[in-house]
């Protein structure tokens, strides 16, 4: 129309203004003032060498492998299904707990002692079985009947096996705590930057990186890998194409399982004690988070999520927190870990690696 | 017609006959909280709230088959009713403690209650069992807040076992005196036990001399302690007191052997490691590594696990049981010093006389010591209520490669040898 006057941009501005982003805005710039004030503080104090933080960052990788391991079943599931499948964490205590039970029984033969390399073998395929039958027989009982159901109906019900799972597992094999064969002990030490690391922990590291290697590798360069990204794009279209949508969403499942089995095999070299049924909980809503903070749906995002998380928890609290003066700063590494979330997902939404998604699936 | 005016005489006549009929006097209670009523034909019914599931259940059957026994010296009867034991499941858990003491508080039959086992339990169920009116006597409780009245503590609760102000000062003499510690660190996990027990033996090292180097915590479920303990290796300390539980305590003693700079320090935990399952986890990790906990000599002690055994079929699984014993004969002494007896049978107990009655109970013979439940000053200027117990009861073991490979469940006398007794 003619009498409309071409908007200057602070008009623009102030149309699209609102105090709820002032609130952001100011709250981001807290955040982050208080994060670097605390570490000016922390690495002025000079109580830790430089070889301590380097420990403590080599540390936060190993626990992240880990949670990476188990964040890329979470990514896929929700890549493939858009759901957040809150039984992971009972997939990986299944597998963690059964190769427990297997390396006790076999533990009176000495075998892990004689053979150490074959038994690990050996508890990585138990595990990884044992977690991939107990995903797909996860999707098949308590998912599959619910594909067409509203979004949160599978949510609860991933809650409600979560529980029965870990309740199976205590009625299988008891409430006490158990504990892995000594392998981690065996490869020793290493010298590294001047401080001394566990050899175990690179194990896990380099384990953690060729798996998602491998996973990569077969979601993008195989038959099946293409046909997971086709019913990830759009289920319908896939189904019209000729996929088989039900066997790949099992095959999904398989490989979450499988990865989260390898995790619980990682868990017992790197903590061998306290295997018990409840172990998959925290483990499971950290892997959770990790993934979201490195974008849910993306491979390479929860790998990265994986290890950023376990950095935050292990390096966070000396680093933000001593030098803001706050005693036992231990006790809220899990304040920190997810603070570091929220902090990201608020200067990026989609998390690090992550894409927006598209209107459809959103 | 006829039917309605006989009705109504015969109704008239029931009425004036029933009036008419000698009536016996109503009790009055004279108690300032009120009264139980216990019909001459039922039993005198107290409770116990214990972890009758998870992790802490040895406890809870330890208590279970302690008030058996005690339940069986007295032939099952108090002043010529059956003793009735039921519990309820209060886990090791601020909930399970409250969900408990709701159960409790709403059954008015109730005399006393034998519990908790845990003091986060127990924090969370003080306010419920106290305002019910009910006495309870933990066997088990040892955080010291919990029988500070500035603190947690509220009228009708008291513990037969020891504060952990006594065992962290018993703990810190040891390292001060006998091991010549000089710089102490010390590990929690928030539970209010273990939070107290760490802070009171920090703070009694510091008043002997030494020096504190480090406080902190870690979280119930953590399982990487490799960054807590770097912190720590920061400034080496020689002892490191984490008195906390499985799994976190097997993690730190496994995982210290990792971290440089920890070489020289010695390692030391409280009674939440002393069980069968700690040891053969850590494997040489805990090899000469020290554990301070209840620890009870004398032949009563002994024949109290002989008539355990008889009743129950097995030794206690876990600790405290003793304490359980004379927890409950204190609460069934002063039952029978306070009941009013009708002629019929009928018995009627004043709650408040009987938590006065345990109150006023000194010199009380128990197998665990002699008890006193009368105000302590265990610090300058605080008056402590409900500790029955003093810091007799209380040992420092040393983890040896014999209990590492025993296999046994918790068994008095299969816990680790004892080095010092203070």
């Amino acid at each position: 129309m003619r009498g409309e006057v071409r908007k200057g941009m602070r008009q623009q501005f102030l149309e699209r203004f609102s105090w709820i982003d002032l609130f952001l805005w100011v709250l981001r710039i807290g955040v982050i003032v208080i994060i670097v004030w605390g570490s000016i503080r922390s690495l002025a104090a000079g109580k830790y060498s430089a070889t301590a933080w380097l420990s403590l960052v080599i540390a936060g990788l190993a626990q992240g492998s880990i949670y990476a391991l188990i964040a890329l079943g979470y990514t896929l599931i929700y890549g493939v299904l858009l759901m957040i499948n809150f039984a992971h964490g009972e997939v990986y205590m299944a597998g963690a707990f059964t190769s427990t039970i297997v390396a006790e029984a076999l533990a009176r033969y000495g075998y892990a002692e004689r053979y150490p390399i074959p038994m690990i073998g050996l508890l990585l395929v138990v595990s990884m079985v044992v977690s991939a039958v107990v995903a797909v027989l996860l999707e098949r009982i308590a998912y599959r009947p619910l594909r067409g159901a509203p979004r949160l109906v599978p949510l609860i019900t991933a809650i409600g096996a979560s529980f029965a799972l870990q309740y199976i597992f205590r009625g299988l094999f008891g409430s006490a705590f158990h504990t892995y064969p000594e392998f981690g002990r065996m490869w020793g030490q290493l010298k590294v930057g001047g401080t001394t690391i566990q050899v175990v922990q690179v194990v896990v590291l380099v384990a953690a990186v060729v798996m998602m290697a491998g996973l990569y590798f077969f979601v993008e360069r195989t038959k099946t890998g293409k046909s997971l990204r086709a019913v990830s794009e759009d289920k319908e279209i896939a189904a019209l194409m000729g996929i088989d949508v039900d066997r790949v969403i099992a095959i999904t499942f398989a490989i979450g399982g499988l990865l989260a089995g390898a995790a619980g095999v990682c868990r017992g070299l790197y903590q061998p004690q306290g295997i018990w049924f409840y172990m998959g909980f925290f483990p499971g809503l950290k892997a959770f988070t990790a993934a979201v903070l490195g974008g849910i749906g993306s491979i390479q995002g929860a790998m990265l999520g994986g290890l950023f998380l376990g950095i935050f928890e292990s390096v966070g609290p000396n680093l933000f927190l001593e030098g803001l003066g706050i005693p036992a700063a231990y006790q809220l590494k899990d304040v920190i870990a997810f603070t570091m979330l929220v902090l990201v997902l608020m200067f990026r939404p989609q998390g690090i690696m992550g894409e927006r998604l598209a209107e459809k699936k959103a | 017609m006829k039917y309605s005016k006989a009705l109504s005489i015969l109704m008239l006549t029931v009425l004036l006959v029933s009036a008419c009929a000698p009536k016996a006097a109503p009790f009055e209670c004279p108690d300032a909280i009120g009264c139980v009523d216990i019909a001459p034909d039922e039993p005198i019914h107290i409770a116990y709230m214990q972890p009758l599931t998870g992790a802490a259940v040895v406890y809870g059957e330890s208590l279970e088959g302690a008030i058996k026994v005690a339940a069986a010296d007295r032939d099952g009867k108090l002043l010529g009713h059956d003793i009735l034991l039921k519990g309820e499941d209060s886990g090791c858990s601020a909930e399970g403690g409250e969900a408990a003491a709701r159960k409790v508080a709403s059954d008015p039959t109730i005399v006393g209650v034998i519990g908790t086992t845990c003091s986060s339990a127990m924090t969370a169920a003080m306010a419920t069992i106290s305002e019910a009116g009910l006495t309870i006597i933990s066997q088990a409780n040892t955080s010291p807040k919990l029988t500070n009245p500035n603190e947690t503590w509220m009228p009708g609760y008291f513990r037969t076992a020891h504060n952990d102000l006594f065992q962290g000062a018993v703990a810190a003499r040891f390292a001060y005196t006998e091991l010549g510690a000089r710089t102490a660190a010390a590990i929690h996990d928030g539970d209010p036990y273990t939070e107290g027990l760490a802070r009171a033996f920090y703070d009694s090292f510091i008043d002997l001399g030494g020096e504190g180097v480090a406080f902190e915590a870690v979280n119930k479920g953590d399982t990487d302690m490799r960054p807590v303990l770097t912190t720590v290796a920061a400034n080496p300390p020689d002892i490191l007191y984490f008195p906390i539980f499985e799994p976190e305590g097997n993690f730190i003693a496994a995982q210290s052997v990792e971290v440089p700079g920890l070489e020289d320090t010695i390692l030391f935990g409280a009674d939440g490691l002393t069980v069968s399952t700690f040891a053969p986890s850590t494997g040489d990790g805990c090899l000469g590594m020290y554990l301070s906990g209840p620890y009870l000599t004398g032949t009563e002690a002994q024949v109290f696990l002989t008539r355990y055994q008889q009743i129950n079929g097995e030794l206690p699984p876990g600790p405290f049981g003793e304490h359980g014993y004379d927890a409950i004969n204190i609460l069934m002494d002063a039952i029978e010093k306070v009941a009013v007896k009708e002629d019929d049978g009928t018995l009627h107990i004043g709650r408040q006389a009987l938590r006065d009655a345990v109150e006023d109970t000194e010199d009380f013979d128990g197998i665990t010591g002699t008890l006193d439940c009368g105000p302590k000053a265990l610090r300058p200027g605080v008056e402590f209520r409900g500790d029955c117990a003093t810091g007799e009861a209380l040992a420092i073991f040393q983890v040896d490669a014999d209990w590492i490979a025993s296999e046994d469940v918790y068994q008095m006398g299969v816990h680790p040898p004892v080095v010092w007794t203070p």
